[in-house]
């Protein structure tokens, strides 16, 4: 069923990236190694995007996600003082998260995943393709006016939304 | 089976394959070999690179450098390397040891994978990634992260305040760094780097580019923590900054590190405004692709050793305040003004055709661009100057308004 | 494949590389005399005893960069498709990207005056 070559095993060093890195986040008492372990779980996601043959995807995550947002994150938990030791990790409601959780991942396995990619379903599993867009056709499709570059637009538009908003949240407002 | 050597991996593999060897393993053989040539060589260069910069930094200062050790003092490095390695390893109580022993390695990590998509000669590449010079960018921001985590990791004060103003000022320098980079891959048309080495054949990009190759140059100056914007090692303010805690050879893998990043960082100048390998004859014969390279490297990685003798350190307020405040916008009006004039001149018919490496073709193109460049230049000249005038001519007011009372106590 | 086939050269990179620093720490610790006592271990601090808490009083510029930085990587992130197809495209691209730039510029203009990116 499964062909034991490269592009295996890479999925499943990359897999075993992003679930170890996720479960560290979550399990680690110190909040700076929590950081550290999103870190390589992004790590993971670019991986995949690069198995999918979309570098630039790869490279993008690396850039922005790992280069600045993780760092971000980094500030941030360092904005807030001693967290680097936290005493529980559970509270009282374990039981009741828990059984939510499995049964979302059910939910998202029968209801998502299965009918669209398994067996039976709408698109069955096929091997990623040779024909791709390169990043060149993604540039000619950002300002195509057929294509995206309306959405092209509304994002410069969201950016200038989100650092307008952030220097109005972050500044001092007694120097005004 | 004859045939000519694309690239170092692909010919390998295919040899190996003709004499009989399972063709996955001959891959994987020749994807090994070729990592470890390209791993190794950086790190090789840098015992020569700071003897280099050691011998530079003293002629400038009129004093003659290491000349004991060896022949002109060229073993110098190998004995502050044994030195290094031998010296008692203080991990500081209370500091994280995982994070503090993984800081140095990921930071030479994040510097010997740059070189995975350098084009030495137009057969010898690591790889030709079709996104190159996105990727070394990412890389570089992995470098940023490798300084935090030695930053936090030493439980020491002055190595935490030092990581915030170095990582402050790395992020804040990879902008205008990148926006200069989209000249060179507007004009070329690819992101890949053996295509814009490629796209040079007609004229070197530091024609047409001009001011791009400027701002590329200083913000790389920041990005590596050269002169004049060395607070990362500002000894007399942080005492070593970051770099506090580290001894032994986690420190030497910092300083060689910084040096093998500044020569990156020129090297990959070189590559795209520079032309890279191409030079005459660099077709036929592959090698002297390698020697051009080297050549142009050092260069430009020369004079950036004589700033670093040469000139004072900026605060870091004036820093960040050239970077947001002049930089950037320069390198904003600089994209427009590449992007308008290449629309332009497509629309002229002046521009040569993708693929075109005659000189004459792309003389024309490239000299109107270069136009654009200086009259930016000129207006921002301009503009500096009228700002000059403007605060002198306020302080000499002042100043006569404080002579008049001392004319009258005559 | 051959996309992926590239990207197998800098997946062993990563694999391996680190080993080549790696390797003059091993030596390093092969070598190195060991001879801990407490007052070598103690943290640095201009040679008098540490005041106060390992906690450093963060300001909140240093996030303000780390924001504008990151509004700016996304920006070049759209950019740097445009950049790539822009030798066949025509005015329309050239507008379509002078209006993104324009935004943008906009907010830095705004940060600016607003005086968020000084070093107070």
């Amino acid at each position: 069923m499964l062909e034991l070559n490269a592009q295996t095993i890479a999925f499943f060093v990359f897999a075993l990236f992003s679930l170890a890195g996720a479960v560290g986040v979550v399990s680690s008492k110190n909040l700076i190694h929590g950081a550290l372990y999103l870190i390589v779980s992004l790590f993971g996601g670019a991986g995949f995007f690069v198995l999918l043959s979309a570098p630039f995807m790869a490279v993008v995550q690396v850039l922005v996600y790992i280069g600045a947002i993780a760092i971000l994150i980094i500030f941030a938990v360092m904005l807030t003082r001693s967290m680097t030791n936290m005493t529980e990790l559970f509270n009282r409601q374990w039981w009741m998260s828990g059984i939510v959780g499995i049964l979302l991942f059910v939910l998202l396995t029968i209801g998502v995943i299965l009918p669209v990619w398994g067996e039976n379903g709408i698109n069955p599993s096929q091997p990623v393709s040779d024909n791709v867009a390169t990043t060149e056709d993604l540039g000619v499709a950002l300002v195509d006016g057929n294509q995206y570059v309306l959405p092209f637009q509304v994002a410069s538009l969201l950016l200038t939304a989100a650092m307008i908003g952030a220097i109005v949240l972050a500044r001092d407002t007694d120097t005004e | 089976m004859e045939q000519q050597c694309i690239n170092v991996i692909e010919t390998m593999a295919l040899c190996l394959t003709s004499s009989g060897v399972d063709p996955g393993l001959a891959q994987f053989i020749s994807i090994f070999i070729g990592v470890i040539l390209v791993a190794i060589f950086p790190l090789v260069l840098v015992i020569i690179l700071i003897w280099l910069e050691r011998k530079i930094a003293a002629r400038v200062q009129d004093r003659i450098g290491p000349n004991r050790v060896g022949p002109f003092g060229l073993f110098q490095n190998i004995a502050d390397a044994v030195k290094l390695i031998i010296k008692e390893d203080i991990t500081p109580a209370g500091a994280d040891r995982l994070i503090y022993n993984l800081a140095p390695i990921i930071a030479t990590l994040s510097t010997t994978l740059m070189w995975a998509v350098i084009p030495f000669s137009p057969v010898h590449i690591g790889v030709d990634l079709s996104i190159g010079v996105l990727y070394f960018t990412a890389i570089g921001s992995i470098g940023t992260l490798a300084i935090m985590m030695a930053g936090w990791s030493s439980n020491n004060k002055y190595a935490l305040l030092g990581a915030f103003r170095v990582v402050a000022q790395l992020v804040s320098y990879e902008i205008p760094m990148v926006l200069a980079l989209l000249v060179p891959v507007m004009i070329a048309g690819t992101l890949s780097m053996q295509g814009i080495v490629v796209a040079q054949l007609g004229m070197w990009f530091i024609v047409p580019a001009f001011l791009s190759a400027v701002i590329f140059y200083i913000s790389n100056l920041a990005e590596t923590g050269r002169a004049p914007f060395d607070l990362i090692e500002a000894e007399s303010e942080l005492v070593a900054g970051y770099n506090i805690e580290y001894s032994g050879m986690k420190f030497g893998l910092f300083m060689a590190n910084e040096f093998m990043h500044a020569f990156t960082a020129n090297l990959l100048f070189a590559v795209i405004f520079l032309g890279g390998w191409s030079g005459p004859g660099a077709t036929q014969l592959p090698v002297l692709g390698f020697v051009y390279l080297f050549i142009k490297t050092l260069i430009v990685y020369i004079p950036s050793l004589i700033l670093r003798a040469t000139v004072p350190r900026v605060r870091i307020d004036q820093m960040m305040s050239f970077n947001w405040k002049f930089l950037v916008p320069v390198a904003i009006v600089n994209v427009i003004m590449v992007a308008f004039l290449i629309q332009v001149t497509k629309a002229v018919g002046l521009a040569p055709a993708p693929g075109e490496t005659d000189f004459l073709a792309h003389l024309p193109q490239s000299v109107i661009l270069l136009l654009g460049n200086l009259v930016v230049i000129a207006g921002i000249l301009t503009y500096l100057r009228g700002i000059g005038r403007k605060a002198r001519l306020e302080s000499t007011v002042v100043a006569k308004a404080h002579d008049v009372p001392q004319v009258a106590a005559h | 494949m051959s996309v992926v086939n590239e990207w197998a050269f800098i997946g062993v990179f990563m694999a391996l590389a680190w080993v080549l620093p790696a390797a003059p720490l091993a030596i390093s610790w092969i070598f190195r005399p060991r001879r801990p006592n407490a007052i070598k271990m103690q943290t640095y601090e201009c040679g008098v005893e540490t005041v106060g808490d390992t906690w450093v009083q963060f300001k909140v510029q240093y996030y303000i960069y780390g924001l504008v930085f990151l509004v700016f990587d996304v920006e070049l992130i759209f950019l740097f498709p445009w950049a790539m197809a822009y030798n066949q495209l025509d005015f329309f691209a050239f507008a379509a990207g002078l209006l993104f730039i324009f935004l943008l510029t906009d907010a830095l203009i705004y940060a600016w005056k607003k005086n968020a990116l000084e070093w107070a």
